[in-house]
């Protein structure tokens, strides 16, 4: 087959599919065919390069168009008149959005796409062909680290990145491996960590449905690293086309002997399985997702001994996040010195963002992690789409809300440490004036409530606590004292709860009422009066004996 | 399958437990896990049975009472709820009359709310078996109500 003039790409994600398009895809392939354009002209599926909400996508290269909301009344009108005629239908042209750069149009190269390092494939590149990973220097850190390097010179090189652990803590992912690595034992495990369950976090879902062999490739040079022959990717239930592509890309890297035994005839074993997720957000947490593994309850358990000495089935096990795993292969194949190009010093490399909210352009974005909020909501969300910034909530549910006065501050570990937050998982939500920041927490409440698990008392009652207070607070029949009950409660809560699922309702509280403590008070109603604790005759009549 | 054939396909071990009450359950046409099965499940394992409900009814996607054909999964994390989660609830219950956690009386849909479905760019959300529907408005929920209602009358 001659190489093609031009490209078309339908990203199919969870998003799009639900758009229709599949249908598209093939509507288009097929309207192709029909003008005898088969030849020059080939349709390409690929993962999500960002836009999202705009319903189905098609990238036309290298002509850099991006089209939204394509329907398939729309797909005769493209064939003719843009691909065949060369006139791009400006009616359906995405406002805003620039395709992934391909080299023939590097002029086009957009703010958005530069300096991807998760994200670079995806959207370029049709995730269930390996061949195209591999065109694309996939599995070649791989075959680097296993030919000329050692386990311990991997685990330098990853030290020396700085990489830090993207699901949310920022652990240094070197010094997690070095703990691990030292372990005697027979069988020793690396778990990836896909149980993305943050509330507003979708980046896991992206990279996995995108761009899943780096995935594959990041826990496999983990696994030479520590030297644990045997992988899980603990996904979610929900995400079934994560699943779907993930369980694609492993069949595919075992006939390219990416996985299994003797890889690159180096003598190391290493095989991916996938362990499905059944619904419980306290799983993300490490241990609970290692008592899941082995078919328990996923509740947390208590750390010493932490996984690296005993994890999965009692054995030395490391997990990391989706993320993180996929910032490997680049830092392997380009160097420690390289990765530290990008970013602040404390935090090097890129952060994956979803941005959500009510902004014009919601989103996948991958960005230094330095930039400020100001930035993501006009650069890469293109302004409000409503009304004026009000707060944004960084990190998912169980991350900080920030008011108007955080919004030059630069998002990486050490400014927001200094300020008092955390960065948490990833998603920035935006909301505008019509949220009413009580009504947000009593909905941040009840979803930890939903979601504890039950072990420690903290967090059991805490949250029920938490809910009733803020309830009355969003039904403006608050009791005078209720702001500081609340974030006494929550200040407990962060003490006292086993896991970080129990401390962290403290995280949107304890911000709230340093951002918005005058709104809140508002809530309190003058006349309702709390009412007196008192001991029924039973109990006095047993106080009194 | 039966269920001895699950475990003998998926191993007995104590880590496949949670696949295998997937399995059981895509198996089951109520959608749940039904006592006499799980306490097969518990023999076959070698597990204490309460051992297995335990695990069971821990995990959201798995059901110990009886459930429709279709299941309904509301989104109702904060993202959804800043975009109108409430209302389409409230469209939902009035349409199928039914609450949260019930089933409507021809055993068609049941209706759950459900954490992050990860489909957040399109809030609010709801999953229906293993399909997504964003940007849901009352209007469009009710039809796609209506619509799979007429299908199962087809059917």
């Amino acid at each position: 087959m001659p190489t093609p003039r031009t490209y078309v790409m339908v990203p199919v994600d969870a998003d799009t599919v639900v758009a229709g398009a599949r249908e598209i895809k093939n509507a288009l392939s097929a309207e192709i065919g029909r003008s005898g354009m088969a030849d020059e002209i080939q349709v390409i599926e690929t993962g999500s390069f960002g836009p999202i909400n705009a319903g189905v996508i098609v990238a036309v290269q290298p002509d850099g168009v991006v089209y939204g909301n394509v329907t398939a009344e729309a797909v005769p009108e493209i064939v003719e008149e843009h691909l065949l005629k060369g006139r791009p239908l400006t009616n359906l042209i995405l406002e805003g959005e620039t395709p992934v750069p391909v080299p023939e149009s590097a002029d086009a190269r957009h703010t958005q796409f530069q300096g991807r390092i998760v994200l670079d494939n995806c959207g370029r590149i049709d995730p269930e062909r390996v061949e195209e990973y591999i065109a694309n220097d996939g599995y070649f850190a791989l075959g680097k680290a296993l030919t000329e390097m050692t386990a311990d010179g991997v685990i330098e090189e990853v030290k020396s990145a700085g990489l830090r652990g993207r699901g949310g803590a920022g652990f240094p992912t070197g010094l997690k491996w070095s703990f691990c690595a030292p372990e005697q034992a027979d069988q020793k495990y690396v778990i990836c960590n896909a149980d993305e369950g943050e509330p507003g976090t979708f980046k896991d879902r992206l990279i996995m449905e995108g761009d899943p062999h780096k995935v594959i490739e990041g826990m496999a040079l983990c696994g030479y690293a520590i030297g644990a022959t045997k992988g899980f990717v603990y996904i979610r239930g929900e995400y079934k086309l994560s699943i779907e592509r993930i369980e694609k890309a492993i069949v595919a890297a075992r006939v390219y002997g990416f996985l299994g035994t003797d890889i690159f005839g180096s003598g190391f074993d290493f095989d991916i399985e996938i362990k499905l997720g059944a619904g419980a957000y306290v799983c993300g947490e490490e241990t609970a997702l290692i008592e899941s593994m082995e078919g328990k309850r996923g509740q947390p358990r208590l750390k010493p001994p932490f996984p690296a000495q005993s994890g999965y089935l009692g054995k030395p096990t490391n997990v990391n996040n989706v993320e993180t795993l996929a910032n490997v292969p680049a830092i392997i194949r380009n160097g420690g010195a390289w990765f530290k190009n990008f970013g602040p010093s404390g935090t090097p490399g890129t952060k994956v963002y979803t941005i959500l909210g009510h902004i014009n352009r919601p989103g996948l974005i991958e960005v230094p992690a330095c930039v400020t909020l100001r930035e993501i909501i006009t650069e890469y969300g293109g302004g409000m789409k409503s009304g004026d910034f009000k707060m944004a909530q960084l990190g998912g549910t169980a991350g900080d809300i920030l008011g108007a006065e955080m919004l030059d501050v630069p998002l990486d570990y050490d400014n927001m440490q200094k300020a008092g937050h955390v960065l948490g998982s990833g998603a920035i939500l935006i909301m505008n004036e019509t949220v009413s920041v009580a009504d947000f927490l009593h909905a941040c409440m009840k979803f930890f409530l939903h979601e504890s698990c039950g072990k420690c008392n903290p967090c059991r009652n805490g949250l029920n606590y938490l809910v009733e207070v803020s309830d009355r607070l969003k039904q403006n029949g608050a009791y005078e004292g209720d702001v500081e009950l609340m974030a006494e409660v929550a200040t407990t809560l962060k003490g006292a709860a086993f896991c970080p699922l129990g401390q962290s309702p403290a995280q949107p509280i304890l911000s709230a009422t340093r951002y918005f403590k005058a709104e809140l008070e508002e809530a309190i109603d003058p006349e309702s009066v709390r009412p007196k604790f008192e001991h029924t005759s039973v109990e006095l009549a047993e106080l009194t004996e | 399958m039966t269920i001895a054939e699950i475990v003998k396909e998926r191993g007995c071990g104590r880590e496949n437990l949670i696949q295998i009450l997937h399995d059981i359950q895509d198996a089951t046409p109520d959608n749940s896990l039904h006592e006499d099965d799980l306490d097969e499940l518990a023999s076959l394992m070698n597990i204490p049975v309460a051992d297995v409900v335990s695990t069971a009814s821990f995990y959201t996607l798995f059901s110990l009472t009886p459930r429709g054909r279709h299941i309904i999964r509301l989104c109702e994390s904060p993202p959804c709820y800043i975009m109108g989660e409430e209302n389409i609830l409230a469209a939902i219950r009035e349409e199928l009359g039914v609450g949260v956690g019930e089933t409507t009386e021809d055993g068609t849909f049941t209706l759950e709310t459900t954490s992050c479905l990860g489909a957040c760019g399109v809030a609010p959300v709801m999953m229906i078996d293993d399909v997504v529907y964003g940007n849901l408005t009352e209007e469009k929920v009710t039809a796609i109500l209506r619509g799979l209602a007429a299908q199962q009358e087809v059917a």
